[in-house]
């Protein structure tokens, strides 16, 4: 789960990691107050969507007086911004962070997470911030570099100097980016975060640092355990389709092609659009129904992808564990009866008593068609979605 | 022989009296596993599916022997679960809960570092000895006794990959779903370097999926250990990134843990990859 930079920042301030003075606002007129209240000849006003890239499409913007803390506002709100990250459609801009602006010395990075082949959290940082990690990582390796935590031990303090003075930090500053780092880690335990990230962490002229921006994303499996951290979701800024699969308990992805996919299974799920891929179609979306294949769930599942207008033809594909194939079959003609489905569905259905659910499939006078085996479906499915 | 498990093993179930834990103990029971108790706190001394229950694994240990255990908690339980099973002396345990906190995993993984135990999962389906042992969810009917060995990364694609062995009639070892998580139990490697051991097993297949480096790993290693022919597949090469796919480890991210980077690294250690997989145990069946 991702949160906006404005709750993040309210998050680290409650663990005493520095971050600019500023207001949130949702109107132009509430963002000039805000400006006002926080004083100073000059500020920042940046869009609150969920994604990266802001800077480079307008949607963060140096504002000299209040006039431009208006106009900038103005030109934000109620609009979508369109980032590398967010897909042609953008998110929508529904509120601002006004900040002052801070004399910049120097930009860094921090950031902490799970590093899933060591089984440790660790803390990366590089002296090269305000840039794609990615592309430091990539170009210059040696600009990075990673501190792993015991989860026993926790946080040391020489591990905090270790990266302080591979920043080029000294004196005062050094105790100042322990405090950071203790911050980061205590936050990152305590709320069940999978990474959090400070891209720049700025050395101002006088020595501060400064969070200038902050990411935080929360590991799905323990938001539940989390209320405070619940209540911040916005549902805006996520794929409307994928927001209400999660309602019915299943995983749906959005992508481009126009064949429908349903599958029992992440791996499967996966495999079934790879399949479609090979025979020369594109898999409009992922979608995992899970184990229990109910009927309810079943309908909803179509409902969902029957939502994509481009979907031209659907695939069902399940192997039917503990749950015997005719229980299946019976299930999806049910539901393609009960959401009025139009286009080709192609079933492959494998398991316990697999024939006689095709059978159930065969001459039902509906768009329905049960396939032999899977690649023959998929064949068939895109043969479908090419005729349409 | 098969690997990790046979018809001997002593299995209890953790989470033995709850809806999945019974329905899937009575499946194993049904199929021949020496499920021998199970574990549920203040029910110890009842009697479930005609089986002596629990408090504490440590009871259910010293009275029955068991050497194995299936946990079916619930997610914010699990990581309890697997380490009362360790303190127990529990050498195999298999956890098949999904949507345990990765930080849970963290701190499981770091407790298990100096013991022996075995841990297969989370989030996985566990594992079969055809006709002998059944641990886990996966359906029993579809599996053969015979010479391959499985292990997945998915549950779904381990009986898509055992239904095309048993067609092709070269049947199945033993079958391993290494689960879907992050942070996770035994790997690719573990499971490998026992197949490579075992006389039964006589081919391998491995299917992996996005996310990670495990099978980057498994690639090196067989190549350097393995002289049994393995077929692989890998899921996701259309999958977008930085999107979760299903499971919690299933992402690709920064453009590490891609499908493509994967299917390379396989193939250049010399293994022969499928690019459908329904191709599976054709290919399986080609080696021999």
């Amino acid at each position: 789960m991702n949160i906006h930079e404005y709750q993040a920042k309210q998050l680290f301030l409650h663990y005493a990691i520095p971050v600019p003075d500023g207001k949130q606002a949702t109107t132009p007129e509430a963002a000039e107050q805000a400006a006002k209240e926080l004083g100073g000849d000059g500020w920042v006003v940046k869009a609150q969507v969920h994604a990266g890239g802001r800077g480079k499409v307008g949607g963060v913007k140096l504002a000299k007086n209040l006039n431009e803390v208006v106009e900038f506002s103005r030109g934000m709100l109620g609009k979508r911004l369109v980032t590398k990250q967010t897909g042609a459609e953008g998110l929508p801009i529904n509120s601002l962070l006004i900040e002052k602006t801070y004399p910049i010395k120097r930009e860094l990075y921090l950031s902490i997470l799970v590093d899933r082949s060591s089984e440790r959290i660790i803390f990366i940082a590089s002296a090269a911030g305000g840039m794609d990690i990615e592309t430091v990582a990539h170009e210059t390796p040696e600009q990075i570099i990673s501190v792993p935590v015991h989860p026993a031990a926790g946080l040391q303090g020489y591990q905090c100097r270790k990266v302080a003075y591979a920043l080029g930090l000294k004196g005062a500053q050094i105790k100042a980016l322990g405090k950071i780092m203790q911050g980061l880690y205590d936050l990152f335990l305590a709320k069940d975060a999978s990474q959090i990230e400070i891209n720049p962490l700025i050395e101002t002229d006088s020595g501060e640092l400064i969070a200038l921006d902050a990411k935080i994303n929360f590991d799905d499996n323990a938001v539940e355990a989390h209320p405070d951290i619940r209540a911040m979701k916005d549902a805006e800024q996520e794929d409307e389709k994928e927001n209400k699969a999660q309602q019915f308990g299943l995983n749906y992805i959005t992508l481009e092609g126009n064949i429908g996919c349903m599958v029992n299974g992440a791996g499967l799920a996966m495999a079934t659009m790879d399949l479609v891929k090979l025979k020369g179609g594109q898999p409009a979306n992922f979608l995992d129904v899970g184990g229990g294949t109910s009927v309810e769930k079943v309908c909803e599942a179509f409902k969902l992808i029957l939502s994509d207008h481009s979907v031209k033809a659907v695939l069902v594909n399940i192997f039917g564990g503990i749950v015997q194939c005719d229980i299946i079959a019976a299930g999806i003609l049910a539901a393609v009866e009960q959401v009025h489905v139009t286009v080709p569905v192609v079933v492959r259905l494998e398991g316990t008593n697999a024939e006689q659910g095709r059978a159930l499939l065969s001459n039902t006078g509906l768009n329905l068609y049960a396939a032999d085996d899977l690649a023959h479906a998929a064949e068939q499915v895109v043969a479908f979605a090419e005729a349409a | 022989m098969s690997i990790l498990i046979d018809k001997d093993t002593k299995v209890i179930c953790q989470g033995f009296t709850g809806k999945q834990g019974s329905f899937h103990s009575q499946q194993a029971l049904d199929y021949g596993t020496r499920l021998v108790g199970g574990v549920t706190p203040e029910r110890g001394g009842e009697t479930h599916l005609g089986l002596p229950v629990f408090n504490t694994v440590q009871d259910a240990v010293n009275a029955t022997g068991a050497t194995a255990s299936v946990i079916y908690v619930p997610p914010f339980y699990a990581a309890d679960a697997i380490l009362e099973a360790v303190d127990a002396g529990i050498q195999l345990i298999v956890c098949i809960t999904e949507g345990i906190p990765i930080l849970q995993m963290l701190r499981v993984k770091a407790a298990m570092a100096d013991t022996d135990a075995l841990l297969i999962g989370p989030n996985c389906p566990g594992i079969i000895t055809p006709g002998a042992c059944k641990i886990g969810i996966m359906p029993a009917n579809i599996h053969l006794p015979g010479s391959i060995g499985i292990v997945s990364r998915s549950g779904t694609l381990t009986y898509e990959s055992v239904h095309q062995t048993t067609a092709q009639g070269l049947g199945q070892s033993t079958c391993v779903g290494i689960g879907g998580d992050p942070i996770h139990g035994m790997n690719f490697v573990d499971v490998l370097s026992r197949f490579q051991a075992d006389d039964q097993t006589k081919g391998i297949v491995m299917v992996g999926e996005i996310g990670g480096g495990e099978e980057e790993e498994a690639a090196e290693y067989i190549k350097a250990h393995v002289t049994k022919p393995v077929v692989a597949y890998i899921a996701g090469l259309t999958a977008p990134p930085g999107k979760r796919m299903g499971h919690a480890g299933a992402i690709v991210t920064g453009g590490k843990g891609t499908a493509e980077g994967k299917v390379a690294a396989l193939k250049a250690a010399g293994i022969e990859v499928v690019s459908s997989p329904t191709d599976i145990g054709v290919a399986m069946k080609g080696c021999f």
